[in-house]
């Protein structure tokens, strides 16, 4: 009976926080869009009984997925999507990992500050800290003022609502999610393997590939998917520092749900994201029980 | 060290026209105001088996790790083959190091392990396989080429660290207290391992210890080491036996410490001594090499094993005092017996338990004997 407790606990959280909406949002997808407050339909009636039920499920059906394919605004929004994730990642993955090696071989006593800093902006508004990137970078931004002022540009740089702003924005945004699973890494990392290899021939350089990068491994790949999986649906970032160009899946969603008031698309849209991030999801997680298994 | 015949004793130390493999020229290493090594001389000869031994924070570690190349000496120069080392890197040195954590890749089999500083030198493929085979075999690993370092024992780590410093061949091996993480019995099987490899192979070794057991078991020489300076260099024997100093006595072995002066007495014999060491007690009578002035402080320091334990006054001794059995420390194949004399010294005397335990001699408060020989002691000086 205890043991059963112990495992319900967590059960019934999943079931609360991810099954329950899940079930809802995919209910809507299912539906159709009606001019009804909630605006679609079927809605379940239990005061018909059976009779009421059966009209329910009879309602349901999987049109708006085969809607999503008559458009190519969708998948090529998919599509761009993971495009921009990954490169987002990418680059990501080179700012953060020097700042991680950084870290982890500086002084001791350096580190917690270290650590502190990295995390510290999330104590702040994260919509705060993205509007301010657009003072940053639009037209009359700081950037722009400096880059004149020394007189590298003679004219501003148009940066704020391209693409550009988006990786800015992004890369900027989860930098501390690649920086800690790879510091984590890197900290526990024993400093005599380093001299083991020199000691056998290696040059500092090839140390640091054959030894250093492999046993960080772990916290990139970690990293990289604590990056790439929250970029794919995006919305913010896009919407704030993004341009028209800028093809995003998050900002569609967003369109579907709040501009056209198309629930069921909207939530059919959903649905296929999550489908297609549960493959790096289950990567992710393969990446961290790997990982458990090494360090047990 | 095995020697192969009694006339060709292993002993380069002892050869004028012995080139040494590494020369320690007034060697010092300080680390800001810490002074690791202090004007340090000392040869090491090729095909030795030399032990670094002292307490931690000697400086012994600092030694092995200039060898390496990790660290630099402030002052001073350290030859290798006739070639002075300062500037080589340590990926450039014919010198492999076996770390003390083994320092293993935890993402390497245990074969890619032993392959790596062979591998780092473009070799073809197959010359590297033989060699890492071979070392397999010479470390009784071939079973374990495949496993990953967590998924094997503390000793089998052991051997892959020897195996992976030996695999380049290096002209100097060195250790880091390679054994200190294992358990007592696998640690004796292992050192006789050590000294037999090390003879295969005809390697030198250098080896960090601060156990003393450890060094005096497979060295050739060993060097006894106190804040960053050497006290005394020479074999096993000849530092349990001759140690130089009071610090060096009481750090190999036990020993009992006895102050006193020193009357020489050449009369009665060539460097004999007697020592005035209580009130209202005979002197003691011991033998020197060394000379002593009438009424210098001295120390005399007797191992417990050369004490005999008695009921009665030995008729012959040069050397008898009375006292009461104050503790009786029984270790199997030996016991200790602390006596206190009525001076207050506590003396430490050793018997081998050649009887059953129920037939033990003596007991805690008998009255004892304890006597020795005019040459079981050695004097030393303050």
């Amino acid at each position: 009976m205890r043991r059963f407790a112990l495992i319900a606990v967590p059960y019934l959280w999943l079931l609360a926080l991810f099954l329950v909406p899940f079930v809802i949002v995919l209910k809507i997808s299912l539906s159709d869009i009606a001019i009804a407050i909630p605006p679609y339909t079927p809605t379940l009636d239990p005061s018909e009984g059976w009779a009421g039920l059966r009209d329910f499920f009879g309602g349901l059906d999987f049109e708006n997925y085969w809607f999503l394919t008559t458009d190519d605004l969708y998948w090529k929004a998919y599509l761009s999507s993971l495009r921009i994730a990954l490169i987002s990642t990418v680059i990501t993955l080179l700012v953060g990992y020097p700042i991680a090696y950084g870290m982890a071989r500086a002084a001791p006593e350096w580190r917690p500050t270290l650590l502190m800093l990295v995390i510290l902006p999330f104590w702040t508004s994260f919509l705060i800290r993205v509007y301010s990137w657009i003072g940053i970078l639009s037209n009359e931004g700081f950037l722009n003022q400096f880059l004149m002022w020394t007189g590298l540009i003679s004219d501003p740089l148009t940066i704020l609502n391209t693409n550009a702003a988006v990786y800015v924005g992004i890369v900027y945004t989860y930098l501390p999610f690649m920086i800690l699973p790879i510091y984590s890494n890197l900290e526990k990392m024993d400093d005599s393997l380093l001299e083991a290899a020199e000691d056998l021939g290696c040059s500092r350089i090839s140390a640091f590939w054959l030894v250093t990068v492999p046993l960080s491994k772990t916290g990139i790949i970690a990293g990289c998917f604590l990056v790439f999986i929250p970029a794919i649906g995006e919305f913010v970032i896009p919407s704030l520092l993004g341009g028209s160009e800028t093809l995003m899946i998050g900002k569609i969603l967003w369109e579907e749900f709040f501009n056209n008031r198309d629930w069921p698309v909207a939530s059919a849209v959903a649905i296929v994201l999550l489908l297609i991030l549960i493959v790096p999801i289950v990567l992710f997680q393969r990446n961290e029980q790997k990982q458990r298994e090494a360090e047990g | 060290m095995a020697q192969p015949s009694a006339q060709t004793v292993y002993a380069p130390w002892e050869d004028p026209d012995e080139t040494p493999l590494i020369r320690f020229r007034n060697v010092t290493k300080r680390f800001g105001d810490f002074t690791a090594i202090d004007d340090l001389s000392l040869d090491i000869y090729e095909r030795e088996f030399f032990a670094l031994l002292g307490p931690s924070g000697c400086g012994k570690t600092t030694m092995m790790r200039m060898l390496a190349g990790f660290e630099a000496p402030t002052e001073g120069s350290i030859m290798l083959a006739g070639q002075n080392i300062a500037p080589i890197p340590p990926n450039k040195r014919a010198v492999n190091m076996m770390f003390q954590s083994y320092a293993l890749f935890p993402h390497l089999s245990v074969w890619d392990n032993i392959a790596f500083g062979l591998r780092r030198e473009n070799q073809p493929k197959d010359k590297i396989a033989a060699r890492v085979e071979e070392m397999l075999r010479l470390t009784r690993l071939e079973k374990f080429a495949r496993r990953k370092p967590h998924q094997i024992s503390g000793g089998q780590r052991q051997r892959v660290a020897l195996a992976r410093s030996l695999a380049k061949a290096p002209k100097l091996l060195l250790l880091d207290e390679p054994l200190g993480a294992l358990d007592k019995k696998l640690r004796q099987d292992t050192q006789f391992e050590l000294m037999d490899i090390q003879e295969n192979t005809g390697t030198t070794f250098v080896i960090v210890t601060h156990d003393q057991e450890e060094a005096m078991t497979v060295a050739s020489r060993v060097a006894v080491m106190d804040e960053g300076r050497l006290i005394q260099v020479s074999t096993p024997d000849v530092l349990y036996e001759n140690p130089v100093s009071v610090y060096v006595a009481d750090f190999i072995g036990e020993v009992n410490i006895i102050e006193g002066r020193a009357t020489p007495m050449p009369d009665a014999g060539e460097g004999r001594v007697d020592i005035d060491w209580a009130e209202g007690q005979p002197r003691l009578k011991g033998t020197t090499a060394r000379a002593f002035d009438k009424g210098q402080n001295v120390h005399f320091a007797i191992r417990p094993e050369k004490i005999t334990i008695s009921a009665e006054r030995p008729e012959d001794a040069a050397n008898a005092v009375k006292g009461e059995v104050l503790d009786i420390a029984y270790l199997g194949n030996i016991s200790t017996y602390h006596v206190k004399l009525p001076t207050g010294h506590v003396i430490k005397a050793q018997t081998a338990n050649t009887r059953r335990i129920a037939r033990r001699s003596f007991t805690w408060e008998d009255e004892v004997w304890l006597s020795w020989t005019a040459t079981a002691g050695i004097l030393l000086e303050s």
